[in-house]
């Protein structure tokens, strides 16, 4: 009795997170970002001055320096639209399975993405990077159902310990199947290697206006049930009572979730734990409430992101590490913290 | 009247009846394990033969199959049956001694630890198959001792240690990408072996250290597979029983792990063959008895059935881990879905 009122307490306070430390929360990573993007575009195996950078926002590329720089603002687009993508694609999903482990990565969303575009390239000769987007948000979409059916089938529903089995299992098959379509044309096999790590390197204009009305869609879905995932979070027969339509709210979350990883995916390849741990930090932020809770995850995704490509630059100069390499590494640690503090019971 | 005698005799009747079918049962694997092995041998890119097989074998000199069977079908088979030996025993004794089937190697992250540092001694270092393996079985204790740690919070829950399995597995699944990914003589066999396990780099130098492996730790296993079977009754009840938990626990993980490792460093992870072979021999095997054996044989048949299908009954020659990957992801679902209906606490 006392820790279920000491826990209401908490969440309650929780929840109403002075406004003033949500506006500096908000300052603050906004900061961040803008910060990361000025690094993002003058780092790299070549360092540039302010010039450079003002020249090449002018349009010019004259020069390697304004050249380097051109070539590197829409790489630094497509990191921050990833990462924001991501991170409110997570915070969705741990909204709709009130799993804490939920995250397009690790239930095998994005691996489902990945195998609709390499079976797209490899058996219907895939070209217009719009084609790649539908296709990897239908294979997305699918597995996602899947992964869900598999890991709520049961009268425990949907455990995080089943979730994430679940999606390890629908992982490692569909890898298999990448591998099986992919190895027999040689072609294709090393094209699909490099965008299997996930890497924004490639990230070019076009590619990117092909990507963003999805990932703007998907945004504004997501968005707009914010206030349908704070009601969904105090359990389903409560949300009932309080007049939510659970299934649908449910539902049209998940089509926004899919889509945006679905999106990101077609673009980057499969990037794991982003989604997983930016909504966790977010929450320590801004509380539980989903309307402060999307923005700054999709601020502070966009952040990680941005900073796994630095980070990435950097370190193995003049060599490249491709994100999704560091942002596994980054996550995996922080998955390994999220299992600790859970109770065995609540597994 | 005969009611004890009676009883006696049901009680007796059905431990014939159980070592009976367990005897079939090793001896219908053998011969399959064989039959396949064979099959193996024979078929290829040019027929041969038993009677060249055989001769090949036995040292003679035989024209073209002495190449093809000798240096290459050959040291393939036999470095199939012996990693899958060791995937077999490795995963059940995990299984077994904590009590639930997902806690496999290849799942809670050690198969991968293993090929993580196999990879970086071949590609990076460039070393020869006895050092890989030292690496790898460091590597692989390692990881084992990591996870451990990890999911100690007073006292070692099966659930944590699973996921903590999982996410150290993810993270090492992106270390090998990198290390491949910066490898200067970029190939896409040698990193699928350490992707997903393959064998189309078998060699005779290859087989060495993994046999010296199961002639050395398997014993050893095998040694404690009585304690092993009680710890299954709960660590309370097998302490009662006269079972000392501590050693017996460190001399399984050492000689699993070792097992796991040294396979791990010739063939790469083969995926869930270590997570297969237990459950599958528990159900051929029914009530009673260590599954060691029996778990060893069925993982040897796993993988050379699986070669024999990514090599021959494929339009392409397949590594053999993504035939058991593809095979062995529905069980693993199947499996999710079945331990949650029965209401275990999964």
């Amino acid at each position: 009795m006392t820790s279920t009122t000491d826990s209401l307490t908490s969440g309650a306070a929780a929840v109403r997170r002075p406004r003033r430390v949500r506006a500096l929360g908000l300052a603050g990573i906004t900061a961040v970002v803008l910060l990361l993007v000025w690094l993002s575009v003058t780092v790299g195996s070549r360092e540039v001055g302010w010039d450079a950078v003002v020249a090449a926002f002018g349009g010019s590329t004259e020069g390697f320096d304004v050249a380097a720089v051109a070539k590197r603002i829409p790489r630094t687009v497509l990191a921050l639209a990833a990462g924001a993508a991501l991170g409110v694609s997570g915070a969705v999903m741990q909204g709709i399975t009130r799993n804490p482990l939920a995250d397009p990565g690790i239930l095998g969303i994005n691996m489902g993405a990945s195998l609709a575009v390499v079976s797209g390239l490899a058996f219907f000769g895939l070209a217009s990077a719009t084609s790649y987007i539908w296709v990897a948000i239908a294979g997305a979409a699918v597995t996602a159902l899947f992964v869900y059916a598999v890991g709520s089938l049961g009268r425990g529903g949907a455990t995080p310990l089943k979730l994430a089995l679940a999606g390890a299992a629908t992982t490692a098959a569909l890898a298999s199947f990448i591998t099986a379509v992919a190895l027999p044309r040689g072609d294709i096999a090393d094209t699909v290697r490099s965008w299997q790590v996930g890497g924004v390197g490639g990230g070019d204009w076009a590619s990117l206006a092909q990507v963003a009305p999805f990932l703007v869609v998907g945004t504004l879905i997501c968005f707009a049930t914010a206030r349908a995932l704070n009601t969904l979070a105090l359990g389903d027969e409560l949300a009932a009572g309080l007049g939510e339509r659970v299934a649908v709210a449910r539902g049209v979350a998940a089509l926004g979730a899919v889509v945006l990883c679905g999106a990101s995916t077609a673009i980057t390849g499969p990037i794991g734990f982003v989604g997983l741990v930016v909504p966790h930090a977010c929450r320590l932020i801004v509380g539980v409430d989903h309307r402060w809770l999307l923005p700054f995850s999709a601020l502070t995704g966009a952040a990680l992101l941005t900073a796994a490509d630095v980070v990435g630059r950097i370190v193995a100069r003049p060599a490249e590490i491709d994100v999704g390499i560091i942002t596994a590494l980054v996550g995996a640690p922080f998955f390994i913290a999220i299992v600790r503090r859970q109770k065995v019971r609540a597994l | 009247m005969s009611g004890p005698t009676a009883t006696a005799a049901v009680v007796a009747a059905g431990r014939r009846a159980r070592r009976f079918r367990r005897r079939l049962v090793i001896g219908v694997l053998i011969a399959l394990i064989a039959a396949v092995f064979a099959v193996g041998l024979m078929v290829g890119n040019t027929f041969y033969p038993p009677a060249d097989v055989i001769g090949v074998i036995l040292g003679h000199d035989v024209p073209g199959a002495s190449f093809t069977v000798g240096r290459l079908r050959l040291p393939r088979g036999v470095l199939a049956l012996l990693v899958g030996l060791c995937f077999g025993l490795g995963g059940v004794a995990f299984q077994t001694m904590l009590r639930n089937p997902l806690a496999s190697p290849d799942i809670i992250g050690i198969s991968m630890g293993a090929s993580t540092a196999a990879a970086f001694a071949i590609v990076v270092l460039g070393l020869g198959a006895s050092q890989v393996s030292a690496f790898a079985i460091v590597a692989g204790l390692g990881i084992a001792l990591l996870i451990y740690l990890l999911s100690f919070k007073g006292g070692v829950a099966g659930t944590r240690l699973i996921l903590i399995g999982i996410g150290v597995a993810a993270m090492l699944t992106s270390i090998t990408d990198y290390i491949l990914d910066g490898a200067a003589q970029w190939d896409l066999q040698e990193a699928l072996r350490w992707l997903t396990g393959s064998l189309n780099s078998a060699s005779w130098p290859q087989v060495i250290p993994v046999l010296a492996a199961l002639v050395v730790l398997g014993p050893v296993l095998l040694s404690r597979s009585r304690d092993l079977a009680t710890t299954q009754l709960g660590d309370d009840a097998a302490a009662a029983l006269g079972v000392r938990l501590g050693p017996t626990r460190l001399v399984v993980i050492v000689a699993a792990v070792g097992l796991v490792s040294f396979a791990t460093a010739a063939t790469g992870p083969i995926a869930f063959v270590a997570f297969l072979a237990g459950p599958i021999a528990a159900r051929l095997i029914g009530h009673g008895g260590s599954l060691l054996v029996p778990a060893a044989l069925v993982g040897a048949l796993l993988v050379l059935v699986a070669d024999v299908v990514a090599q021959h009954l494929l339009p392409v020659r397949y590594p053999v881990g993504v035939v058991t990957g593809i095979l062995g992801a529905p069980y693993l679902l199947y499996l999710i879905v079945r331990t949650h209906r029965a209401g275990a606490s999964l």
